[in-house]
């Protein structure tokens, strides 16, 4: 292998009451592709950040072709051919996907005038949603795209560099299968053409199919590295968590009682041509796949209040109800943790506490007024039972690493009673330990009697978790599966509106 | 008391400190009641305006409002001869029902509230003028009211004090808003929506009920004061009653630490920041500043104060940083680190 060209020697990084990094070393080669894994708030974005000019860290070297350096600025970052693609979507809303794309540098004509060459970006903004078979078009609004589609524009932006570097932190956790897919195949074109490329995920099989090498790392160190030859998801997870993980399907402890959430002929208005039927019985997870854009989403926000349903109709335990708004549905016991942390799940400088108790403050209420105390415990609780990583409980959302705030999102409506439980990609961003223990906990709630309907893209967990399985394509469920029909192969072909041949795989 | 109220509360010792300095004036027990009761009046409405800055809004009516509701009282009590307990009740009501205007208008309408409060500033500043016939509304000289006049304008002696009664009205609503802000559900609603309004709704909070709400107290308070300084000036001109009042509403909000943002803000912090913009008004007036300054000094006060703030806040981040920075090196002395290759 070829010299490396970037080298980072004892990066140190501590925010008040956090260590992030502590002496952490990296080096990366021309045409390598380094996986970078480990628990949430191990410091893995934090790294990366220090790496494109974002972070100063606290102590260390970095060295790119040679020069030492203490830190980079954002500049130093982009001149040494360093491309970043952010967990945290930076988008501007406001903005068309070319507008995106090439926010900061466009193309410009007239001269002195400075004129946005609006043609050239456009065609420059072509090969490469042809690369990553984008089904949008350059001029698209953004606001009107999906969070999967979102992430596809953020990637474009770090491809649309032509760096010697891109770095791409979980850049799948809301892709479907077949753009992680495409994702994979543009991570191998890119390293063909001597491009490096580090790599940060959760999900393990795409470490597998991409990496040459995979480094992980613990509370802020470097706890080990393993070569290609090394890398086996059993070997990954002992690094990260320290300890070997039992598979993932845990069977309901009573078979699945009635109905609880029926939806009959819903129609939303993503699809007003297509109307959507499926019931949730109690006791059971039903899985829903699908691709991205196939209606899932809105479905959900639909039976939650938060859009009108545009037909059709909702039944809760046999009986229809109305659900006009967020709060009726709450009301009812529905409950949804959206997929959208940053926009709809959380409030992000606030502290963990008061984003827990935010949906059932009114059981925290002692004549009209906030009891904290209990709150508080409430929270440190939820804290322990999720293993949320915070200094404490009053630690500001924000600050908590990408998986941690996830797992806040999800504690705001564990910490309830709910009678239907809808999920939107509940793990995003979640490590392997910690998804087990999600995992676990959806168990717990359909034991003690709960419908859970989990819409998920992650089909490790689509087919892993779920008891049952419906699958939807353009607005209509294509097909349902039961657990002795689950396999890759049905899930995709219903996914794209095929059917499958008759019984069992 | 947060360490941003603490500051604001330093910097008006540090001020009234210079300012008796230079006139012992400052200290007399008259200037001082005097001073005390702009305090009461300014603080009501400002409290008003913090409850709408938290939530995201802006209420840019607040002045025209207290103009017209000023002029509507004093007619109602000398003109119409209504008992003055139904009239202050009226234009309390109509406080309420202005608000409630205003906030279906931001919330059901989907207006923005910088447009729709600034088109209630131009149409009430209208309706009060040309009500009056532009002509100033006031007390007639047989026209008196003693218990009302005692109890909005009046002063009771605590220990040799003067204490206006405004300044007990300002304790009383600060209390309240007090609790309803920072202790109770509503209060956690308030701040949530200014935050982010689309997790608040994904949270069940109904949120426009509590838009509305806001819009509704803010409303009844700036009534509330409307009634009181419409008491102690005693005559009302329609076309600069009141005038400006909603961007001392603003400035004391601002400077108590509510961020136009939304989503923060402390009551002490806009009472401390009234003090700190009556405290500078009577500044201009002791140090024999031409009051046509008045308006530059407390807009210089006020970004200052603001720079000096942004400067304690980013200066406590960088001692925040190194200490956590020590507790590393503590944290990672014990431990051996594993190599990579
Ligand atoms: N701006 C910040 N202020 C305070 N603490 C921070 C800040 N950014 C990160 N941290 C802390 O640093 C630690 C490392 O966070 P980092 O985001 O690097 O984790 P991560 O490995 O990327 O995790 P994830 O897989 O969940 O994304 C966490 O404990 C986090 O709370
Ligand atoms: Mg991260």
């Amino acid at each position: 292998m070829s010299e490396p060209f970037l080298e980072l020697i004892d990066i140190s990084k501590s925010y008040p009451g956090v260590v992030a990094l502590d002496h952490v070393g990296l080096q990366v080669s021309p045409g390598e592709v380094v996986a970078l894994i480990g628990e949430n708030g191990a410091g893995k974005s934090t790294l990366m950040r220090v790496l494109g000019g974002v972070v100063e860290p606290s102590g260390g070297v970095i060295r790119v072709d040679g020069t030492a350096r203490s830190s980079l600025t954002v500049a130093d970052a982009i001149k040494a051919g360093i491309a970043f693609v952010h967990q945290e979507l930076n988008l501007f809303d406001n903005l068309d996907v070319a507008g995106n794309v090439f926010i900061g540098r466009e193309p410009v004509q007239g001269g002195p005038l400075r004129l946005i060459d609006r043609k050239r970006m456009y065609a420059d903004v072509a090969p490469l949603l042809e690369r990553l078979g984008c089904d949008f078009a350059a001029d698209a609004p953004l606001a009107e795209l999906s969070l999967a589609q979102r992430q596809l524009v953020e990637i474009m932006k770090a491809l649309s560099l032509d760096a010697r570097l891109v770095i791409m932190d979980e850049p799948t956790s809301s892709l479907t299968l077949a753009e992680t897919d495409r994702l994979m195949r543009t991570v191998a074109g890119l390293k063909a053409h001597g491009v490096s490329i580090i790599f940060i995920t959760h999900r393990l099989n795409e470490v597998m199919q991409c990496a040459d090498r995979a480094v992980v790392l613990r509370d802020g160190r470097v706890v080990g590295a393993l070569t290609r030859a090394e890398l086996s998801p059993a070997a990954m997870i002992r690094l990260m968590i320290g300890r070997d993980l039992k598979s993932l399907y845990v069977p309901p402890a009573a078979p699945p009682g009635d109905s609880v959430l029926e939806i009959v002929d819903a129609v939303t208005d993503t699809y007003p041509g297509r109307a959507v039927s499926l019931s949730v019985r109690r006791g059971e997870i039903l899985g829903l796949a699908g691709l991205v854009g196939s209606g899932r989403t809105e479905l959900s926000r639909a039976v939650f209040g938060i859009d009108r349903l545009r037909g059709g109709t909702i039944r809760l335990d046999g009986e229809p109800i109305r659900i006009a708004s967020p709060r009726a549905a709450i009301e009812q016991g529905i409950y949804l943790v959206p997929e959208d942390r940053k926009g709809a799940g959380l409030l992000l400088d606030v502290s963990i506490t008061e984003n827990i108790s935010l949906p059932d403050l009114a059981s925290y209420m002692r004549f009209w007024l906030v009891d904290t105390e209990r709150e508080n415990e409430n929270a440190v609780r939820q804290r322990e039972r999720l293993k949320i990583r915070a200094p404490d409980v009053r630690t500001a959302v924000g600050s908590l690493s990408g998986g941690n705030q996830q797992k806040v999102v999800l504690a705001k409506w564990l910490s309830m009673r709910p009678k239907v439980l809808i999920v939107d990609e509940p793990t995003r961003g979640v490590d392997v330990g910690a998804k087990q223990e999600i995992y676990g906990m959806l168990r717990r709630l359909t034991d003690a009697g709960v419908a859970i309907l989990m819409i998920s893209s992650d089909m490790e967990e689509v087919i892993g978790v779920s008891d049952r399985l419906a699958v939807m394509h353009e607005g209509a469920i294509s097909g349902f599966l039961d657990r002795s029909q689950f396999s890759e192969h049905n899930v995709l072909q219903l996914a794209v509106g095929h059917t499958i041949e008759a019984e069992g795989p | 008391m947060s360490k941003k109220d603490l500051s604001l509360l330093v910097l008006i010792l540090v001020v009234g400190t210079v300012v008796a300095l230079i006139n012992p004036r400052f200290l007399f027990v008259g200037n001082l009641s005097n001073t005390a009761n702009q305090i009461g009046l300014f603080g009501i409405f400002s409290i008003a305006e913090a409850f709408i800055i938290i939530i995201g809004g802006i209420e840019l009516s607040v002045g025209s409002v207290i103009a017209l509701l000023g002029v509507l009282f004093i007619d109602l009590i000398v003109n119409h001869d209504v008992n003055w307990v139904v009239a202050l009740a009226m234009i309390v009501a109509a406080g309420l029902a202005i608000g409630l205007v205003h906030g279906t208008l931001v919330t059901r309408m989907r207006i923005q509230a910088f447009v729709v409060t600034l088109c209630g500033l131009l149409i009430y500043r209208g309706a009060a003028r040309y009500y009056t016939e532009d002509a100033t509304a006031g007390f007639g000289f047989g026209a008196s009211f003693p218990m009302l006049e005692w109890l909005a304008a009046g002063r009771t002696n605590i220990l040799g004090f003067p204490l206006p009664h405004s300044v007990v009205a300002l304790a009383v609503v600060a209390v309240i808003a007090w609790v309803v802000l920072h202790r109770s559900v509503f209060g956690r609603y308030l701040f949530a929506v200014g935050k982010n309004e689309e997790a608040a709704r994904y949270s069940g909070i109904r949120t426009n009920r509590v838009i509305i709400s806001a819009y509704v107290i803010c409303g009844g308070l700036t009534a509330f004061s409307a009634i009181l300084i419409a008491m102690y000036t005693r005559s009302i001109s329609p076309a600069v009653h009141g005038s400006f009042y909603e961007l001392y509403a603003i400035a004391a909000a601002v400077l108590g630490g509510c961020s136009l943002r939304g989503g923060e803000g402390s009551i002490i912090g806009v009472v401390l920041g009234t003090v700190l913009l009556q405290v500078l008004q009577n500044l201009v007036n002791l140090l024999g500043i031409p009051s046509s300054l008045n308006f530059a000094v407390m807009g210089t006060v006020i970004l200052v104060g603001v720079l000096g703030d942004q400067y304690l806040v980013q200066r406590r981040q960088r001692v925040g940083v190194a200490k956590g920075r020590e507790q590393a090196s503590v944290a990672a002395a014990p431990l051996e680190r594993v190599k990579v290759e």
